[in-house]
């Protein structure tokens, strides 16, 4: 590993993700143990995410179906800006305490605001005159909901999820706060790490975002109706007729 | 740098009820009584939200304008911006310290970093919002192109722009709570420093919240305050 020796202490941190090392009291850190962290850091932000999506996109979607109490649906997202994450999180760790429990029920609060709006906002987008069509079919409300509005509401919806996903995972690098041990325990609990293996976990949980980020971008292209993706792409969409008479010559 | 976490210590709480103390708890004496600690990191934190702001609004608004007359250039600035905007800010930080090292420029770089999209996002939609016949008229009127863009163009994109500051600033008092882990100070400093005491956590936590909501409101007047035409509609 001596050929990362040209990226100083970046190289040092990336040897130490990979190869570990025995702290100065004995226990195996960085390598294998980090792909632990990693896990912790993962199930913690996915079980908060998961929570977080079921109690949002269908209060989201039900709000924007109605369309009523937009104020609420739209400043969720502007108080949940304003609450700082760290003091939510200290907040509870204070009056709650510490575990893993009380850490994913701040996370969730922390991942519904964006979830939320956003779905509000992607239903109320929707032509109302696709959703009186459907009504003139036959839809039962339920059925509008599922099969106009979601899909159609979907890419921002997805949106949502990204700006969540991303945060949460940000803020449970301040896990240990709460007791929990993820990504985070070699930057607050520094001690133990040194340096490197702080260095270390700040390349990991960044990777860990972008890699996240990436992954649902390509779910939310794989989710968008195709309808939708024509519609934003001008330059592939059918070329309708301008003029009476062009429509039989193309 | 071996610890610097170690020179956050934990508060002395002397002065105030001792039992409602011991226990942690919510006491509105000590509160009372121990104001004047949150004064500086509240300064601190003001410093850094603004500084970061500023920064950030400067390098994204001139992208911006850039971008505004050579097109191609939005998609490749909304990817790199959009990078850092995805980073978490309290990775940025250690990965800054080696480059930069502790202290108010580490902190002020990661936050500038995490501001730009968003306000370069809100400048580009307000500029393409314009409507084309509104810069048909001013072009008619014989506007050159940067007459239109100062004239026409950017007071009609206004709400857009200062909507994205708005965002951009309580982003960065909420971010700004991370900036001691760089080692500059600020409330989080507090909230860090004894997490267990309601008291505490209560009294820093919530100026970080009144700040955000401060700073929110002082640029919606702001904003009110420089779109005169915008009241005369509504009236």
């Amino acid at each position: 590993m001596t050929t990362l020796a040209f990226l100083g202490q970046f190289g040092d941190a990336i040897q130490f993700i990979f190869q570990g090392e025995t702290s100065r009291e004995g226990a195996e850190i960085g390598g294998s143990q980090f792909l632990e962290l990693t896990w912790e850091h993962v199930k913690l932000s996915g079980v908060a995410m998961a929570i977080a999506c079921l109690i949002s996109i269908p209060a989201g979607l039900w709000l924007g179906h109605i369309r009523r109490f937009s104020f609420v649906a739209i400043s969720a997202s502007n108080v949940g800006r304003a609450v700082p994450s760290l003091a939510l999180i200290a907040f509870f760790v204070a009056y709650l305490g510490v575990g893993f429990a009380n850490l994913t029920l701040a996370l969730v609060l922390l991942a519904i605001p964006p979830i939320l709006t956003n779905s509000y906002v992607g239903v109320t987008q929707v032509n109302p005159e696709s959703v009186d069509a459907s009504r003139g079919m036959g839809m039962t409300e339920t059925e509008i909901v599922r099969k106009v509005e979601l899909p159609l509401a979907l890419p921002l919806i997805f949106g949502g999820i990204k700006t969540s996903a991303v945060n949460v995972i940000a803020t449970a690098t301040i896990a240990p706060l709460a007791g929990v041990s993820t990504l985070g325990d070699p930057i607050i609990n520094v001690s133990g790490y040194g340096d490197t293996g702080r260095l270390a976990a700040a390349i990991v949980v960044a990777s860990l975002a972008v890699l996240t980020e990436l992954l649902l971008s390509a779910a939310q292209r794989a989710a968008t109706p195709r309808g939708i993706k024509l519609e934003a792409n001008p330059s592939r969409r059918r070329r309708l007729p301008t003029r009476i008479g062009r429509a039989a010559s193309t | 740098m071996l610890a610097p976490l170690a020179q956050v210590q934990l508060q002395d709480r002397s002065s105030g009820e001792a039992s409602c103390i011991a226990d942690n708890g919510f006491c509105p004496s000590w509160i009372a009584d121990n104001l004047d600690r949150y004064v500086d990191p509240f300064v601190q934190h003001v410093f850094l939200t603004l500084a970061s702001v500023a920064v950030g609004f400067a390098i994204a608004f001139a992208l911006a304008l850039i971008a505004h007359r050579r097109r191609w250039l939005i998609a490749p600035i909304t990817q790199v911006t959009g990078i850092m905007y995805t980073l978490p800010s309290i990775a940025v930080f250690f990965l800054l310290l080696p480059l930069t090292g502790r202290g108010n420029l580490t902190a002020i770089v990661a936050l500038v970093a995490y501001s730009l999209l968003i306000i370069f996002r809100n400048v580009t939609t307000g500029l393409d919002n314009v409507p084309s016949e509104t810069k048909d008229a001013g072009r008619g009127m014989g506007l050159t192109e940067r007459q239109l863009l100062w004239r026409v163009e950017l007071p009609l994109a206004l709400p857009e722009i200062m909507a994205g500051l708005r965002i951009a600033t309580t982003t960065t008092v909420g971010l700004a709570t991370l900036a001691f882990f760089a080692g500059a100070g600020g409330l989080g400093e507090q909230i860090f420093a004894d997490i267990n005491f309601k008291s505490n956590v209560v009294v820093a936590g919530g100026l970080a919240v009144v700040l955000a909501a401060l700073l929110d409101g002082l640029i919606l007047l702001a904003q009110w305050a420089i779109t005169p035409w915008m009241r005369a509609r509504t009236a």
